[in-house]
């Protein structure tokens, strides 16, 4: 009985198949962004865990002045640090495998006739291994290079393609800001961050020859650290907070002018903003699917008076009031149906699109396919209970009567 | 079935519409008994009641007083579902406007009574195909309606009432919408087909050449039976 009608109402959908393509567009629409929206949502969260990876989730960060959420929310007033508080932190620290400092500026980098702004991170060869961040070509600086700050210099890929195009670079002059410095190494490609800066348009110099040549101070603005394999991240942090006070001079009581945080806690936090983010659009998504329901009733009320007759003759072979209502509701729900099954494939489609687009991973999540295909039923069955109702309330006499 | 009592019994059926000034006395107290195998044919003009009392006797309509027994069950408490259950089992009607679902095949239309009383897929299909031969239509199964002609449209409509297997039909001017050649081949088909199964016919007209084909006449007015005769069994 129940697929016999469930024939029916998919005969009667495909009778009126233009009409019944533009009730099921409401829902089409509704259910392919819901879709779209959250599988996108879930591609970027993972792009954001898999950078924290690539960067390390081993890696700790100091800065000076309060945490905060966003890059500037340190104080200007806050003390710098210096290449003491680097070697000390990794000299006392069992946990901290290395310790590198950095410090940076935008500026102009030329080579030959061609020029390039980039960012210029000072460091020394520390970072290398802190981070983990493989060379392409030549090599790491050497502890004489930082020690008495020789003017040589790695290049990230960006600035490499944009100086040297296919050419080598290696032991090539080039002149970063008015200091003259030769290539040494090239490092290779990182890609963009979870925030969408180019990790890769940028140069290292030796934080010594930056201190001298280019700003004249002894400043560290970061301190930048891996810990060791197997030792505990928080642990580490408490050390390291604990440390930096001693360091700093901060009396018990008063505040850290310094602020000690984790990759984990960097992913976390751009994983919710995502996650918000995928939630209002989705939210937005989910009304388009509301109206779409508005149109299904629209459709089957108007399908109901039509087919007033039909309902008539039905009810003089002897069909009873909850098979009346089973049948207009049945086809309510395999109209929302095809039409969520549609806006499925549609969603997923326009997502797989919009991922190779923007450049993260296209991770269909079989969890809200089905929530889609559920959803899209029930909205079926909540607009459709009504004209279906109204069929099964009809008195037959007056029903047989109708033109 | 018992001989004491008749298989459709009305007694002092009164169908009021309306109230007060507004009141319109369809039934006005009206007593009828058909045994089974009847053909009883109800004239009276407009609004005499025929139709009100066809709808009553065919389980669509419940009367506002007096009692209605069908079969040995008292119809008038019941509701509208069990009604309904009355229709599938024992009734079947065939109508002046043929009343078939549109853009549905004659078999399709044929099945439509059966899908109700549950019987499956298979069977189905095989007793419409043999009421569809029995109104001689073999070959125009697929067809739609609007393939056929008018006389073609009410014998879908007859293998239609016959497919269930029914105790009794009702009919509603079966032949109105038909010229008079059409309208005597449906009418000795009607006949024919009481002949073989025995069944109990119910028929409203207002033609007194169709209901010469009756067993029995009941004419109306004002909402009660001013005669009731036998006729010549034409069967």
């Amino acid at each position: 009985m129940l697929w016999d009608m469930t024939k029916l109402a998919l005969k009667s959908i495909f009778r009126n198949a233009l009409r019944s393509c533009l009730t099921v567009l409401g829902v089409v629409i509704g259910v392919a962004s819901v879709i779209a929206m959250l599988t996108l949502g879930q591609g970027s969260s993972e792009q954001v865990i898999a950078d924290v990876e690539k960067m390390g989730t081993n890696v700790i960060v100091v800065r000076p002045g309060q945490r905060g959420m966003g890059p500037r929310a340190h104080s200007t007033a806050a003390r710098p640090f210096n290449i003491k508080d680097v070697d000390a932190l990794e000299e006392a620290l069992p946990e901290i495998d290395t310790a590198a400092p950095i410090s940076s500026q935008q500026g102009t980098i030329v080579a030959g006739t061609e020029n390039h702004r980039a960012k210029i991170t000072a460091t020394d060869q520390r970072y290398l291994v802190a981070s983990d961040w493989p060379l392409a070509l030549g090599r790491n600086f050497n502890a004489s290079e930082t020690r008495s700050g020789k003017p040589v210099c790695i290049l990230g890929q960006t600035v490499r393609q944009e100086l040297f195009g296919t050419a080598d670079p290696l032991d090539q002059p080039v002149r970063i800001k008015k200091m003259s410095c030769n290539v040494i190494g090239v490092l290779t490609e990182k890609g963009a961050s979870s925030i969408g800066a180019d990790q890769d348009d940028v140069v290292l110099v030796p934080l010594r020859t930056y201190q001298r040549r280019l700003t004249g101070k002894d400043d560290v603005s970061v301190i930048y650290m891996s810990v060791v394999d197997g030792a505990s991240t928080g642990q580490a942090i408490r050390d390291v907070e604990n440390l930096m006070r001693e360091l700093r001079r901060i009396a018990p009581g008063d505040e850290d002018d310094f602020s000690v945080i984790d990759m984990k806690q960097v992913a976390s936090m751009l994983t919710s903003i995502t996650g918000v983010l995928t939630g209002l659009l989705s939210a937005v998504a989910a009304v388009s699917l509301l109206v779409g329901g508005i149109g299904i009733m629209n459709i089957m009320l108007v399908s109901v008076t039509e087919r007033t007759r039909e309902i008539g003759i039905r009810l003089a072979v002897g069909a009873q009031t909850h098979q009346v209502l089973m049948q207009f509701l049945i086809e309510a729900v395999a109209l929302s149906l095809l039409g969520g099954l549609v806006g499925i494939i549609l969603g997923l489609g326009l997502a797989a699109i919009g991922a190779h687009w923007i450049d993260i991973p296209f991770v269909p999540d079989p969890g809200i396919i089905l929530l889609a295909f559920v959803f899209s039923a029930i909205v079926g069955a909540a607009f459709g209970y009504y004209p279906a109702r109204a069929a099964a309330n009809l008195d037959p006499i007056e029903a047989l009567r109708h033109e | 079935m018992p001989h004491s009592e008749p298989y459709i019994s009305l007694k002092d059926i009164r169908r009021i519409y309306g109230q007060g000034d507004a009141e319109v006395r369809a039934l006005d107290g009206v007593d009828i008994d058909i045994k089974r195998g009847e053909f009883v044919a109800i004239m009276g003009p407009s609004g005499s009641g025929k139709s009100t009392a066809m709808n009553l006797i065919g389980c669509l309509d419940r009367p506002t007083s007096g009692t209605y027994r069908f079969n040995g069950l008292e119809i008038a408490g019941l509701d509208g579902d069990e009604r309904a259950l009355i229709r599938r089992h024992y009734l079947a009607f065939i109508y002046q406007g043929y009343n078939l679902l549109a853009r549905t095949s004659a078999l399709d239309n044929v099945e439509l009574p059966l899908i109700y009383k549950g019987i499956g897929k298979r069977e189905r299909r095989e007793r419409a195909l043999h009421a569809l031969d029995l109104v001689g239509l073999k070959g125009r199964e697929t067809h739609d309606p609007s393939q056929l002609s008018g006389g073609q449209q009410q014998r879908v409509a007859i293998a239609r009432a016959l497919a269930g297997d029914p105790h009794v039909v009702l009919a509603d001017e079966p032949t109105g919408n038909l010229d008079t050649q059409r309208s005597r081949e449906i009418m000795e088909l009607i006949v024919e087909l009481r002949r073989k199964s025995g069944l109990t016919i119910i028929m409203v007209t207002h033609d007194e050449e169709i209901a010469e084909y009756a067993s029995r006449l009941i004419w109306m007015v004002d909402g009660r039976v001013q005669q009731d005769r036998e006729l010549q069994d034409a069967a």
